[in-house]
Formats: C-alpha cells, sequence, structure tokens
C-alpha cells in the first residue's frame, strides 16, 4: 500500500484520489469492462460499484499500488459474480462463460493501443445515442466517458443528484432495452452520429460557459471538461475537421473566460471587456486547431465556422479594430451550412458592426416578421441595442425591457435591465 | 482547471539508470505516458532536458557570477525535464505523476503554474510580458 506524507487514509483522503483515478480512468475502465462483457450496461453498474468499493476500501487500507489494476479487477470480479447469478437463475451454469480468476493481465485490457481508440470512440458513440434524450446523453456521457459522480454533475446542473441517477439508470435501461451493441457505428451512420456526438459536447460546452437558469453566469468547471473531452475525441480522430472545429471553437470561446464577469460577479459584454485578461494560450490552442480543420481540406462545418469567427474576435485588440466584414462572410457561411435565426440574428449584429445599425435592423425585423425567435431575450436586446444606436430611445427601452422579462440568467437581466435604465 | 507542471527531478543514479537503458524502450516508457496524457486531453507541453553532464551551472550567489561545468557533485537532485498539465485538480496531477516510468533515485515536483491574470495587470512588466505572450502565442 502506497503510504502518504499526509497521514493515515482517511475517508477524505480516499474520496479525493478515487476521484482523481476515476476522471482519468473512467473511459478505459468502463469501455474495456464493455468490450470483456459485451453489456454496456453491466460495464457501467460494475464499474460504480468498483468505485463505490474503492470509496470503502481505500479509506481503510489506503490508495492501492496500482489504482487502475485495483479498480480494474474488482468491477471484472463483479461482472463475473453478475454472469454467475444470471447464469444461476437461468440454470444454464454450463453456458458459463469461465472467467479467469483476476490477474496482473487485467491491465493489459487498457493496453491494446488499437482496441482501446475504438473502444473509448464506442463508449463516446453509445453514451451519444440517438435512442436517448438529449439529457440522458449529456449526463452518460459526463459520467462514463468524463469520469464526474452523479453529485458533481448534478451540481453543474442545478438538479438535486437523484435526478441525474435516475436519469442514467433509465438511459442504460433504453440502450439495453433497443439492443444497442457496444461497437463502433455502422460506416453509413458514421457521420450523423459524430455530428450527434459533436453537438452533445458543445451542449456541454455552452451549459458551462452561459448557465441558462440560475444566479451563477459561468459553470466554467462543467465548460473545461467539455475542452478535455473534445481534445480526447479530436485524438481519436486526427482526420475529422469538425472533431477539430468543436475543439477550436471551445478553446477560443473559452480563452475569454477571465474577462467575462467583473469582481462582483455581473457579466461583462464583449466590447467592455479587459482583453488583457484573454487566455493566449487558449487562443494558441484553439488557432492551432482550427488550422488543423482547414488542413484537412474538406471545408470548414458550423463548429469550424464559428470558431473562426471566434478566433477574428481573439485576433482583435479591440471592438472597433475587428474585422466585421470577415465576421459578417463567416456568418453567411454558417447560414449556409447550418440555417438557424440565432445565426442570422448574430449576422445582424455583425453587419450592425460592419456597416451600421440600420441594415442590420432590416434583418432583425425580418426576424421579428416571421415569428422566428419570439419568446427569447436575445432578439428584442439586440433589437434594442440597433434602435438606441439609431436613437429611436423609447422604442429601445421598451424593447430592452421586455428583453430582461424575457431573460432567464438573473446576471444577464441585470444588464439588460441597467441598459434600459440608462435610456430615460 | 489550473496549469501544473510536473518537474521530473533525479540522481546521478538515476542519469545512470537512464544511460543504461536501451533507447527504444526509454522512448516506449516515456511515450505510453505521453500518449496517454494527450488522449486524456490534458497534456498542453513538456520538455526532455539533455545529459546532465553537457550543462553549465551559473552560480549566482556572489556578485560575479561562476560559471562551472555541470550540476554533477554540486547537486544532489538534477532536473530532468517537466511536463505541462491541465487538470481539474492537484489529486489529478498526483495521479498523473505515479503513472511516470520507475527509476532509481527519481522524484516528480508538482507545481501549480499560476495565469497571468494572477497578477496586477497595470505593472508595467506584466504588461510587456502580456505584449510578449500575445506576439508569440507562449503558453
Amino acid at each position: 500500500m502506497a503510504r502518504t506524507a499526509d497521514g493515515p487514509p482517511t475517508a477524505e483522503s480516499a474520496r479525493r484520489a478515487v476521484e482523481a483515478v476515476w476522471r482519468i480512468e473512467s473511459a478505459r475502465i468502463v469501455s474495456a469492462l464493455a468490450r470483456y462483457t459485451g453489456d454496456f450496461s453491466l460495464a457501467e453498474d460494475v464499474a460504480q460499484e468498483a468505485v463505490a468499493e474503492a470509496l470503502v476500501s481505500w479509506a481503510r487500507d489506503g490508495a492501492p499500488d496500482s489504482p487502475v489494476g485495483w479498480l480494474l479487477a474488482t468491477a471484472r470480479r463483479r461482472a463475473i459474480d453478475g454472469f454467475r447469478r444470471r447464469s444461476a437463475l437461468e440454470d444454464r451454469y454450463s453456458a458459463l462463460p469461465v472467467a479467469s480468476p483476476v490477474s496482473a493481465s487485467d491491465e493489459d485490457l487498457l493496453w491494446d493501443p488499437d482496441r482501446v481508440d475504438d473502444d473509448i470512440l464506442a463508449l463516446m458513440f453509445i453514451a451519444c445515442h440517438p435512442v436517448l434524450s438529449p439529457e440522458a446523453r449529456v449526463a452518460l456521457t459526463l459520467r462514463t466517458v468524463g469520469g464526474l459522480s452523479s453529485e458533481e454533475i448534478a451540481r453543474a446542473f442545478l438538479v438535486p443528484a437523484p435526478t441525474i441517477q435516475a436519469r442514467i439508470t433509465r438511459a442504460k435501461k433504453t440502450i439495453a432495452a433497443a439492443g444497442v451493441p457496444f461497437a463502433l457505428p455502422p460506416a453509413a451512420e458514421r457521420r450523423d452520429r459524430l455530428s450527434g456526438m459533436l453537438s452533445v459536447l458543445y451542449v456541454i460546452f455552452t451549459e458551462g460557459s452561459t448557465a441558462t437558469a440560475g444566479d451563477r453566469l459561468l459553470r466554467t468547471d462543467l465548460a473545461y471538461e467539455a475542452i478535455r473531452l473534445s481534445r480526447m475525441l479530436t485524438a481519436l480522430l486526427p482526420m475529422e475537421p469538425e472533431a477539430f472545429g468543436l475543439q477550436a471553437l471551445c478553446e477560443l470561446t473559452a480563452a475569454r473566460f477571465p474577462a467575462r464577469t467583473g469582481p462582483d460577479g455581473a457579466a461583462v459584454l464583449l466590447e467592455d471587456q479587459d482583453r488583457r485578461l484573454w487566455d493566449r494560450s487558449a487562443i494558441r490552442r484553439g488557432r492551432a486547431a482550427l488550422d488543423r480543420a482547414s488542413a484537412l481540406g474538406r471545408g470548414l462545418g458550423p463548429y469550424g465556422l464559428q470558431a473562426a469567427i471566434a478566433a477574428c474576435h481573439a485576433a482583435a485588440p479591440s471592438v472597433a479594430e475587428t474585422d466585421w466584414d470577415r465576421i459578417v462572410l463567416l456568418y453567411e457561411a454558417l447560414g449556409r451550412v447550418a440555417p438557424s435565426p440565432i445565426v442570422d440574428l448574430n449576422r445582424a449584429v455583425a453587419v450592425a458592426m460592419a456597416h451600421g445599425p440600420e441594415s442590420a435592423l432590416s434583418i432583425v425585423d425580418e426576424l421579428v416578421a416571421t415569428d422566428r425567435l419570439s419568446g427569447s431575450h436575445l432578439l428584442p436586446s439586440v433589437r434594442g441595442e440597433l434602435l438606441r444606436r439609431l436613437g429611436r430611445t423609447r422604442e429601445a427601452r421598451a424593447e430592452l425591457e421586455l428583453a430582461a422579462r424575457l431573460c432567464t440568467n438573473t446576471r444577464e437581466r441585470d444588464v439588460l435591465l441597467l441598459k434600459a435604465a440608462g435610456l430615460s | 482547471m489550473a496549469k501544473y507542471m510536473l518537474i521530473m527531478r533525479g540522481t546521478e543514479e538515476t542519469t545512470a539508470a537512464m544511460m543504461a537503458t536501451p533507447f527504444d524502450e526509454m522512448m516506449a516508457k516515456m511515450g505510453r505516458v505521453n500518449e496517454e496524457m494527450i488522449r486524456a486531453g490534458v497534456l498542453l507541453t513538456g520538455e526532455g532536458l539533455d545529459d546532465p553532464g553537457q550543462g553549465v551551472v551559473v552560480d549566482l550567489s556572489n556578485e560575479t557570477p561562476v560559471v562551472t561545468d555541470g550540476p554533477y557533485g554540486e547537486t544532489k537532485e538534477l532536473f530532468g525535464g517537466f511536463w505541462m498539465l491541465d487538470v481539474a485538480s492537484k489529486d489529478e496531477a498526483v495521479e498523473w505523476a505515479k503513472r511516470l516510468p520507475r527509476m532509481p533515485g527519481a522524484k516528480c515536483e508538482i507545481r501549480r503554474v499560476p495565469t497571468i491574470d494572477e497578477f496586477p495587470q497595470d505593472n508595467e512588466w506584466v504588461v510587456k510580458e502580456r505584449a510578449f505572450r500575445e506576439r508569440t502565442g507562449q503558453l
């Protein structure tokens, strides 16, 4: 048993050790077990049982010399017990796969690089499987691939832990019921499934970068987890431009995090941000990923284009010195590959910067006329801002107040109300 | 997330053991850990240092600097290289350090790397350093 300088093992030291090991190893352990048992749900169950056992055992005896081997061996033992129970119930004892006792070769299960890559990818695909609800995909990805506990996920999404627990249990049942095999998706589905997976990672990132509800503007741990997962994915899929596009987008957006909240926790808009606080190394990583996405020569997809827009901001010393013409072009391209009213709205903002509020207002009014963003605070907040610049103060104020009523993030709402109040 | 530097420290014994290990074996041992770090999405950068016998030490304890060959004999511990990791906690950094190859006399020191926004932004030297980082994209 490893000795630590900070005294005898405790429940706290065990929890920290288990958490750290699990974050690093959950994907490899769960996917190796899924391959070994051929059953993803069982693999996840026994892996969680091993984690629970580690919390007790490591608190008593200290962390083992090989924590990974310990977790894998324990989980594998549980899986074998499960097989035996099941076989006994079904009275087919003779059909039992003859399971060898746990051995030092357990860790070798994790070190067949060709299989490990495919296993981890298969795990990411299954966690993001289209039979699951979007919430279930997020929870399952964070838990099995990211190695977060249900409690950590619950904290990040501001819901009670049993809710997440239930969501994951239901998700595993759905996968078992649908007979989803633990394997890479067939070639014909690969493209759609990959874009589904990227969107799960992006949802995790945006959830972490702008809270949809509550009083915290940033839940950066969640956003950084999404970045880590996107880095994992690009290491596994070095030929997929959109995987790099997503990584670039996340890195470049996260580079602005240090400047996005003031000392009092209030939101700071892009134009007012202290750009000295932007994380240059994150910008560099984002640019490198974007270069890779471009170099693959298949054109930029929706994530790559958004990353290219973020790169324009990252390169600009100020709002005024931003290459807004290029941003307008990039939004036009984005609108073609991924049409959405939000993209149109962002294009309007860029047009306002490049050519003035008048031409932007016509894009926004078109959105109002076609009723494509009703209920979102973004449309009235942009419209209010454009009207303000055009000197139509009374209308501007009404729009900003409407935006504030529609906004669910209290920090953002404060900014809108402050702006509206400034127009009296 | 936070940046941690994992610093390899060894003794003359460590250097000797490394020299005695066949090149391919050494590369495979190190490469495997590096690859794990890359695949886990935590490695930012890292470097290994050349043979300490080729190094020099500049003693700065007196007004006149004194240059001597190599850190041999003067110091019990030799720096061998570093990794810069982006991890969730110090515990996670420790966990990565435990995965480094075992070598006689080798130790890994783990230190958090403060980010530049932890320094006063108006300090003229911080301003200059930031400008350099912006120009060159340094970490």
